[in-house]
């Protein structure tokens, strides 16, 4: 299986420790809950070894904007 | 009874149980029949006395109140057998297949259903949709053939459509199952097992789906109407029921009688063909019901759904009160911020204004003048909130004298008023944009030409839209946000959307063009019509005469340190630019708010593309760019004027040599198409890679043709130059395209369908006057001749074909488009941008963390980008020198 993370188009996933998570939660005052998802069956996922409820980190960058971040708790279906 | 408000905790939806149906009914119906022949209703008919009131004085015999305050009671029908409503003939058909014939449970083994409740469970406790993993359980039980719970090996069920269940047993044979089997089914469903299909059985059990007891809608929702004649109309949803309890009491009789079970079953499938249409009258494969008259009846389904519904065309959308509509025309010497407004409009349409002391003698005035003459009042309205209308009343005098602080005067709309102004189809926020009124007389909406981009407007007929605000706050804030100025950056590429159009361009041109000298009294003209206040501009001595350079007058409506460079449209895009020393004047510079060279055109203050315009928005603010366009506009029509402008058959005359060029050019491409055709024939033509021998004939064919097409097109440009008025237009980007000349002067070239050259029509050849198998230029629709020679019968055919294409391929675009744009809008309408900078819903879930990953406002942008390096390395450079 070709591993997608590798790919140039693919930007960075990284799993939030626990206490990241807490920063997070706290710097938007939200909950887990109203963070957009993202499924377990994701392709970026599978290679993560995320479990479910994790937030992932996704670094994204573009001549444009710049770097940018966005925040996706991993969900079944 | 006036209920008291309280306040809803929580909303829960469910099915309707035949319990709770009997219960909320006031009335059993038992009688088709609805009036007798004295006009009184039947009691135990569909238009029972107990199911509210419809004629005004009498009071209704349930709940005492009259028409107005009594919303109407339900009643309901006793079917004589259970009928299946036809909205969950699906979820029946999933929930059956899941189910054991024999046991009724789901047939998945209980660890399994145990997962699946866990999942359901966390699913509704954090609001996340369900529906997909109930699918899922859907799939794995039905492909389960022996039931884990009683080991029945279980047969397979067929969904008949539209409404009926075949069970298929292991040896082949069909058995129907009947709505009775059917309840039976879902009957013996355990709570348990209904929780996993996704039911709440506190409010809704399966076997409701199959009806037993049909609700009556109370007569509020059905009234009936008189006509003239003094006869009776009823509604729809009347004719049906009245067919409902008929079939109902037929099939009834005959149970009673003991008739043969053929009877009762045909009986029984006409009561589900009538409960089916009178839940929807569009239900595919059920023959709608039908009016006498042959018109489909209008049944429930059809009350709600779709643009004509209850939903989109009642409860999204209302029509409002403050508004007007007309035709539109346009007005070059009005402000881009101002709207024309018919004084018949502005007589009639009111602008709430409270009285104070500073302005009581002003409306006083107002209330004195009435309201037939001009500036007056419609209405006035005393302290407590009582109207008077001072149409009605005799002598104005009286309540003139009682006008204090506190009333509130509708006074007629003036000058100055704020009022939105809105095109459809409203695609983007400019659609609706804030205007200043200016009441003039005739009967059209007047706009200024600079805002018909971005309503998409033009004068052959469109209608405009104007609502008045109401209220101080709507008034502050449509000013701040919603005024043509604050729109003229387009949020879509972050440059302007509102600019000059059409001759404004070509004006600006012939104003600022090479040579363009005016005499002293023109320049004094000019400057006196746009209002300027300042010194001349220096002039030029020609032949020892005094005259003005266009560019310098052009200069003085420039900010005075305003430095700016950019190519003009007009730019030939040399290999090597010589800047301002540009034969063709095709290099812009302004050096301190002095036009130094190049010509003033679409990449101006065009819209969509305005340049300068742009520039002056984003440095030096709305107001200044408003005064820009209001003057630079006046200037240019000035100029076209002076000049004087215009197009005509004759700006495509081609001299002899021209046309004999163009033919030799068009008769080499042909011959070029022949030697293709032949080295294809004779298999010397190469592949192109991944296409085959044909794609490869074919599309060095096109290739050849539209090459020669714009050859013939730029021998054509040799010989109109800049001095003729359409190759202007078209050059500074004023209206039209050097390609719709080339088609005018010179040769249309290929028409295609579906982007090939004409292939269909008869077998192996387009039309009978070509050989079989031809593949030349003019057997494949190519058309040869210019429009201004005319196309022979053949080419004029293909011509139309092409054509025909354009057409159904916008018509089908559009529709396309639009309900895209309303699926987006309908997911995207309530996400905002929180303080926090989040892009949130309107429950707190976050879309994304920083709007766009840079919070950028995109209208705020350089064309897009974040920041103009180029432009600001400029700006320090020249603020150190």
């Amino acid at each position: 299986m070709v591993d997608v993370l590798v790919h140039e188009m693919v930007p960075t996933h990284e799993i939030l420790g626990e206490k990241e998570v807490e920063e997070l939660l706290d710097r938007f005052n939200v909950t887990t809950v109203q963070l957009p998802i993202i499924l377990d069956t994701d392709p970026a996922i599978k290679g993560l070894e995320a479990r479910i409820g994790d937030v992932v980190k996704i670094t994204r960058s573009s001549p444009d904007v710049g770097t940018s971040f966005a925040f996706r708790v991993v969900t079944e279906l | 009874m006036i209920a008291t408000p309280r306040k809803i905790k929580a909303l829960k939806f469910g099915l309707l149980s035949p319990a709770h149906i009997r219960k909320i009914s006031e009335a059993r119906i038992v009688t088709a029949d609805t009036y007798d022949e004295d006009g009184y209703p039947f009691d135990g008919g569909l238009m029972d006395p107990r199911l509210g009131v419809v004629d005004p004085g009498l009071k209704c015999k349930t709940c005492g109140s009259r028409v107005g305050d009594c919303p109407g009671h339900f009643g309901h029908i006793e079917l004589a057998r259970p009928v299946l409503h036809i909205g969950y003939a699906k979820l029946v058909y999933k929930i059956l297949r899941s189910l054991c014939g024999e046991c009724s449970r789901i047939k998945l083994a209980d660890d399994t259903l145990e997962r699946y409740r866990l999942r359901l469970r966390r699913a509704r406790a954090t609001g996340q949709q369900f529906d997909k993993i109930v699918d899922e359980l859907f799939k794995t039980a039905r492909t389960t053939k022996i039931c884990p719970h009683c080991g029945v090996d279980t047969s397979e069920i067929k969904f008949d459509k539209p409404s009926a269940y075949i069970e298929v047993s292991k040896d082949g044979s069909k058995t129907r199952l009947s709505a009775t089997d059917v309840r039976e089914r879902l009957e013996k469903v355990p709570d348990s097992d209904a929780e996993i299909l996704g039911f709440d059985t506190d409010v809704s059990r399966p076997e409701w789906m199959e009806l037993t007891v049909l609700p009556v809608p109370p007569v509020t929702a059905r009234p009936s109407i008189t006509l003239e004649s003094g006869e009776r109309s009823e509604d729809d949803l009347t004719h049906k029921l009245v067919d409902i309890i008929r079939i109902n009491q037929r099939l009834n009789e005959n149970i009673e009688a003991g008739a043969p079970h053929l009877i009762i079953e045909d009986l029984w499938e006409l009561l589900q063909y009538h409960i089916t249409t009178y839940f929807n009258n569009e239900v595919a494969g059920v023959p709608p019901a039908r009016h006498r008259s042959g018109r489909p009846l209008k049944t429930l389904t059809q009350r709600l759904k779709g643009k004509e519904g209850r939903f989109r065309s009642n409860l999204s959308g209302k029509r409002v009160n403050f508004s007007a509509r007309t035709v539109v025309s346009p007005d070059p010497n009005i402000e881009i911020n101002e709207v024309g407004v018919p004084d018949a409009i502005a007589r009639e349409m009111t602008v709430a204004t409270r009285v104070n002391e500073r302005n009581i003698e002003h409306l006083k005035k107002l209330v004195a003048r009435g309201p037939d003459n001009y500036p007056g009042a419609n209405y006035v309205e005393r302290s407590d909130g009582r109207r008077i209308s001072l149409k009605r009343i005799q002598n104005p005098e009286e309540v003139l004298d009682k006008i204090e602080p506190g009333w509130i005067i509708h006074r007629h709309l003036t000058d100055g008023d704020i009022v939105l102004f809105n095109r459809q189809p409203s695609l983007h926020r400019m659609s609706i944009m804030a205007h200043e009124v200016k009441v003039l007389p005739y009967k059209t909406f007047r706009l200024n030409l600079c805002v018909c981009p971005p309503y998409n407007a033009d004068f052959d007929g469109d209608e405009m839209n104007m609502h008045v605000i109401q209220g101080e706050e709507a008034i502050a804030e449509a000013k701040i946000l919603m005024r043509v100025q604050e729109q003229i950056l387009s949020p879509r590429f972050g440059g302007p959307i509102i600019g000059g159009i059409h001759d404004h361009i070509t004006g600006a041109y012939l104003l600022t063009k090479k040579g363009s000298l005016f005499t002293k009294k023109e320049v004094a003209t000019l400057l006196y019509l746009v209002g300027y206040d300042g010194e001349f501009p220096e002039p030029t001595i020609v032949d020892g005469k005094e005259l003005y350079d266009g560019k310098s007058i052009f200069s003085l409506f420039l900010p005075k340190d305003m430095n700016l460079s950019y190519k003009a449209k007009i730019c030939k895009k040399c290999e090597e630019c010589v800047e301002e020393k540009c034969p063709d004047d095709g290099f812009v510079a302004i050096k301190n708010g002095r036009l130094i060279s190049g010509v003033v055109d679409e990449k101006a203050f065009g819209a969509f593309a305005g340049e300068m315009l742009d520039h002056i928005v984003k440095d030096y603010g709305t107001d200044e760019a408003r005064k820009f366009l209001n003057t630079l506009t006046r200037v240019a029509l000035f100029a076209i004027m002076k000049y004087g402008f215009s197009t005509g058959i004759d700006d495509e005359d081609l001299p002899t040599e021209a046309g004999e060029r163009i033919e030799e050019i068009l008769d080499s491409a042909e011959e070029k198409v022949q030697e293709l055709v032949g080295a294809f024939e004779t298999g010397v033509l190469e592949h192109l890679p991944g296409r085959s021998l044909e794609e490869t004939l074919e599309m060095r064919i096109m290739q050849a043709l539209s090459e020669a097409r714009d050859k013939t097109g730029s021998v054509a440009g040799e010989y109109l130059g800049m001095k003729n008025s359409a190759v202007m237009m078209a050059k500074t980007g004023a209206r039209g395209s050097m390609l719709n000349l080339t088609q005018m002067a010179a040769c249309v070239g290929q028409q295609a369908v579906r982007g090939e050259r004409i292939s269909r029509g008869y077998v192996g050849r387009t039309l009978p006057h070509f050989k079989l198998g031809e593949r030349g230029a003019k057997a494949k629709g190519f058309v040869r001749s210019s429009y201004k020679r005319g196309q022979d019968p053949l080419e004029y055919f293909f011509h139309a074909m092409g054509g025909r294409e354009g057409l159904v391929d916008t018509a089908v675009r559009t529709s396309q488009s639009g309900y895209m744009q309303r699926r987006l809008i309908n997911a995207l309408q309530d996400l905002k941008i929180e303080y926090d900078n989040t892009v949130r819903g309107s429950d707190g879930r976050i879309v994304e963390v920083t709007y766009g990953g840079d919070g950028a406002d995109p209208s705020r942008t350089d064309w897009g980008h974040i920041v103009n390096v180029k432009k600001i390395v400029d700006r320090v450079v020249r603020s150190r020198t």
